[in-house]
């Protein structure tokens, strides 16, 4: 690493602060070093000039004895092959290994490791909202037809874990199968490629993108953790193939799998990113209880969970396992949204969606919530890290977000006054997942008491719950919004009536929104595509007061120290594939 | 004899058929259809032509009577069909989680049995002594401690004890491996599950030893033995104890039935992938298939152990074998 100027330096640590790390840490001591040189020496300014030499040469004497105590540091954390890492996934099984599919973290956890995707979040930066690198592609294209066509170079001699070459009608198969899936077959995620027009491979090596319009969503969407690459012959003869059995072209070959019990996979030595993977192999063992999982940790019957664990089992980890632990956090692309059900009433009043919206006190409660829930940062629709995302100033002009909480409370109260809702009673529908759908429904129902609502909660299983929101059987439901990829613009899509996203269970028609969204994702100039999310939040959110973030969720992943090369991302979709992990054992 | 082991054969028919025909019929009643269920698991689109493919791939489109008879027949040869959550054969899904359970559940009875008979048996010739309040305060202790709270505490016991001996904290593998590829880590596996199950079991069968041990002791024979100089141990052994036996026997079958699939919670405690968590998952995702053969599983194991209890009871009972 060079030296860089001071601001630069004190920039990137302040920026890389989000991703904590304690205990040994992939060369974060050395940079750890120039930050503390950096800050020193920006504070010597405007001292004198003798004064400043001496600084300087005590700085310089410093910075050459850290490089040399660095260097058995960067030695010891030169990366090592071999070993099978075991973790665990906190699930019975998934329904399928079906990525294309499915829409859950058990299935990714259980089979990323076996494929490749086209492009994807930088694994050496997944913290990144905006940095996406090939995977099966050689360089990231620049796009053309004013931004409506992505051509993609596929890589030579990559090979299906059965010896067969992939090519380019592989990958166009597989997208033309995740964008406009036959008759029959599911695919999660077909409305974020709404923008997609038609995919082809002119020839073995190449895959055409053509875009009904330019749009900033594109290229995020592209690196959908869940866009595993398939063979083409294989899908040909039965579309449904890859739902029970796994052939890919990633770091890892399938090796086994026990249902609800296990999966395995070992090293491909085919693999096209040479010298991946570090490890051997692979064991993810099925651990839905929390405590199995916190004891495996603590006892090294397995070293990890990448889904996240809540505070108090990271504080019993610290507690027992030292400097045996490392934990990474990092702000979590899901947060709990209140839907509020515009055909009950008096629901359909917005002076009354508003007074649930300005009972809340968000600034203070998140504080309190984060100590016993997975939750931490307050934001607005788009994800906190998102350049897209909005200040806490911005925050502080939308309703619910009010820095004066008392006078938040008056004037919800006032509404509810004007609309003749005084003293409402209703029922929060709740998901029966504690983590943190029970904590943030029994705080939100105390708040709500503070202007004289009386609320009452009734939570269920994962289907009767998703069944009662469908169905429209409910006043007011806590869920959550919970992506992969930073992808802002389809990111909100949940918040737009259930016309245009299928998901939205708010019962609304609101074609002023829906205008407001058509404009800002198409919109390709980030100023003004950011300015409209500024409007679209502070219409959703406050005008109308359709829906409302609760805090964002919050990362944890307590791990065995001796687990390196991983880095947290802000989805535990992300970064999946554990080519880059190794065992400093 | 053979005629008394025919009519209770026979019995077991009728008994499947009934069980059979209400589990197919309460399944139909629970809210909810599978295929929503499993296409929404995690917030997931899906139109109605999935859900109707869906119905299709289940055989759902078919008529109730239909199901119904095609899951009798498929039970009679063995073919309980395909999950509808996995997509895999049913019976590939039991048979793997068979061997776990079934070894928690003998465990359990072995370590059930060496406990409860002896303590139960001395208990009741020691009555009112310090030995019999030490057994009775032993074998309410567990009736009632649930078996899931013994578990979790027994994890962290074996943890911080070992942690504080040797320094490295351990607790059984959470992965089973059948015994005969690796009968140590299968045993550090299924032991501590198998004691903290099999201690509520014996505290269940060692009051039922004391109490029946207690009522035989009292009767005119036990008197004419001990009258005409018997040998005591030959007393206890020979004419007290296999006569009360039969209630205990009775209990152990029971509850060695209960064991393959109710032991819900501790599987979970333990991250067993059994028989009991199984059904949970089935039941939960409205695994109408799955839960069908599940629950006819369990009520032939209750149809089987009943049966060999009632053989049991024919063979130390001669008064049934020649009734």
């Amino acid at each position: 690493m060079k030296f860089d100027d001071a601001d630069t330096v004190i920039a990137r640590g302040v920026a890389t602060s989000n991703l904590e790390v304690s205990g040994t840490n992939d060369a974060a001591p050395l940079e750890r070093d120039y930050l503390v040189a950096a800050l020193l020496a920006k504070n010597t300014e405007g001292t004198n000039r003798p004064m400043r030499l001496a600084v300087t040469a005590i700085l310089l004497g410093a910075a050459l004895l850290g490089a040399v105590l660095a260097t058995p540091v960067l030695a010891a954390d030169e990366p090592k092959h071999g070993g099978t890492l075991t973790y665990l996934i906190p699930a019975d099984a998934p329904p399928s290994f079906d990525g294309h599919r499915e829409t859950t973290f058990a299935t990714v956890h259980s089979a990323a490791p076996f494929y490749s995707v086209l492009i994807r979040v930088n694994p050496d930066n997944p913290s990144s909202t905006t940095d996406f690198v090939c995977d099966l592609c050689t360089e990231m294209p620049k796009p053309t037809d004013d931004g409506k066509t992505w051509t993609f170079k596929i890589r030579d001699g990559v090979k299906w874990h059965d010896g067969v070459p992939l090519t380019a009608a592989d990958v166009a198969a597989t997208w033309q199968d995740i964008v406009h899936p036959p008759a029959g077959v599911t695919s999660a995620r077909e409305s974020y490629y709404i923008m997609v027009d038609s995919i082809e491979a002119p020839d073995a090596s190449t895959v055409v993108f053509h875009l009904k319009f330019a749009t900033g969503a594109f290229l995020p969407a592209l690196a959908d953790p869940f866009a595993w690459i398939y063979k083409k012959a294989t899908l040909d003869k039965d579309p449904h193939w890859y739902e029970k059995n796994i052939l890919g072209s990633g770091p890892f070959k399938f090796d086994g799998y026990e249902v609800g019990q296990s999966i395995k996979g070992v090293r491909n030595p085919d693999y096209y990113h040479k010298g991946l993977p570090y490890l051997d192999g692979f064991v993810a063992i099925y651990a839905p209880k929390e405590n199995v999982r916190v004891d495996a940790i603590r006892s090294d019957r397995a070293q990890m969970e990448f889904r996240g664990l809540p505070p108090a089992a990271e504080d019993q980890l610290r507690k027992t396992l030292g400097d045996k632990l490392a934990v990474q956090t990092s702000d979590w692309n899901c947060g709990n949204m209140i839907t509020i059900n515009h055909a009950k009433k008096p629901f359909d009043d917005a002076r009354v969606r508003r007074a649930l919206v300005l009972a809340i006190d968000q600034w203070h409660g998140a504080p309190g919530l984060s100590k016993v829930a997975n939750v931490r940062t307050v934001g607005g629709l788009v994800f906190p890290g998102s350049p897209l995302a909005a200040t806490k100033d911005e925050l502080e002009q939308i309703a619910g977000y009010w820095p004066d909480i008392e006078k938040s409370r008056a004037e919800a109260k006032r509404l509810l006054k004007e609309a003749g809702a005084e003293g409402l009673s209703f029922e929060l529908l709740n998901r029966n997942v504690f983590q943190p759908y029970g904590y943030v429904g029994t705080w939100i129902i105390d708040e709500w008491s503070k202007i004289g609502l009386h609320v009452t909660q009734k939570v269920e299983p994962t289907g009767p719950w998703y069944d009662e929101m469908r169905s429209g059987n409910f006043s007011v439901v806590l869920e959550a919004n919970c992506q992969g990829v930073v992808n802002p613009l389809l990111d909100v899509g949940k918040v737009l009536p259930h016309s245009v996203y299928t998901e939205n269970y708010g019962n609304y028609q609101d074609q002023p929104e829906i205008d407001l969204y058509q404009r800002m994702i198409h919109e390709t100039d980030f100023t003004k595509q950011r300015a409209l999310m500024r409007d679209f939040e502070k219409y959703v959110l406050d005008t109308q007061a359709h829906a409302f973030v609760m805090t964002w969720w919050y990362r944890i992943v307590p791990y065995r120290a001796y687990v390196k090369g991983w880095k947290i991302s802000p989805s535990h979709f992300l970064n999946q594939d554990l080519a880059t992990i190794w065992l400093d054992k | 004899m053979y005629q008394y082991i025919a009519k209770r054969v026979l019995l077991v028919i009728p008994t499947l058929f009934g069980a059979a025909a209400l589990v197919f019929i309460l399944m139909r009643l629970i809210p909810g259809d599978i295929c929503v269920v499993r296409l929404g698991a995690g917030g997931g689109r899906f139109d109605e032509h999935a859900i109707n493919l869906c119905h299709a791939e289940n055989g759902m489109d078919r008529p109730l009577i239909v199901q119904f008879l095609s899951f009798v027949w498929g039970f009679c040869h063995f073919d309980f069909g395909i999950s509808m959550w996995s997509g895999k054969p049913v019976s590939l899904e039991i048979l793997t989680r068979v061997p776990i359970s079934l070894e928690i559940a003998l465990l359990a009875t072995v370590i059930a049995i060496l406990i409860a008979i002896p303590l139960g048996t001395i208990s009741a010739l020691k009555q009112n002594t310090w030995i019999d309040v030490l057994v009775r305060t032993v074998a309410i202790g567990g009736i009632a401690t649930p078996s899931f709270w013994l578990g979790i505490i027994s994890i962290l016991l074996v943890l911080d004890v070992t942690n504080a001996i040797t320094g490295t904290p351990w607790m059984p593998p959470i992965e089973y491996v059948p015994i005969w590829q690796d009968p140590v880590r299968n045993l550090e596996m299924a032991f501590l599950p198998a004691v903290t199950v099999g201690y509520r079991y014996a505290a269940v069968s060692m009051r039922m030893t004391r109490s029946a041990m207690l009522e035989v002791l009292r009767e005119d024979y036990i008197r004419t033995a001990r009258a005409k100089g018997l040998v005591e141990k030959l007393i206890i052994n020979r004419h007290a104890l296999k006569n009360a036996l039969l209630p205990v026997v009775t209990v152990i079958g029971i509850e060695f039935a209960f064991l393959i699939g109710g032991l819900v919670v501790t599987e979970q405690v333990f991250n067993l992938n059994g028989i009991g968590r199984l059904f949970v998952q089935a039941v939960q995702n409205q695994d109408y298939t799955l839960t069908q053969a599940l629950v006819m599983l369990t009520v032939a194991i209750f149809v089987l152990t009943n049966l060999v209890v009632d053989l049991f009871y024919a063979w130390l009972d001669p008064r049934i074998r020649f009734a």
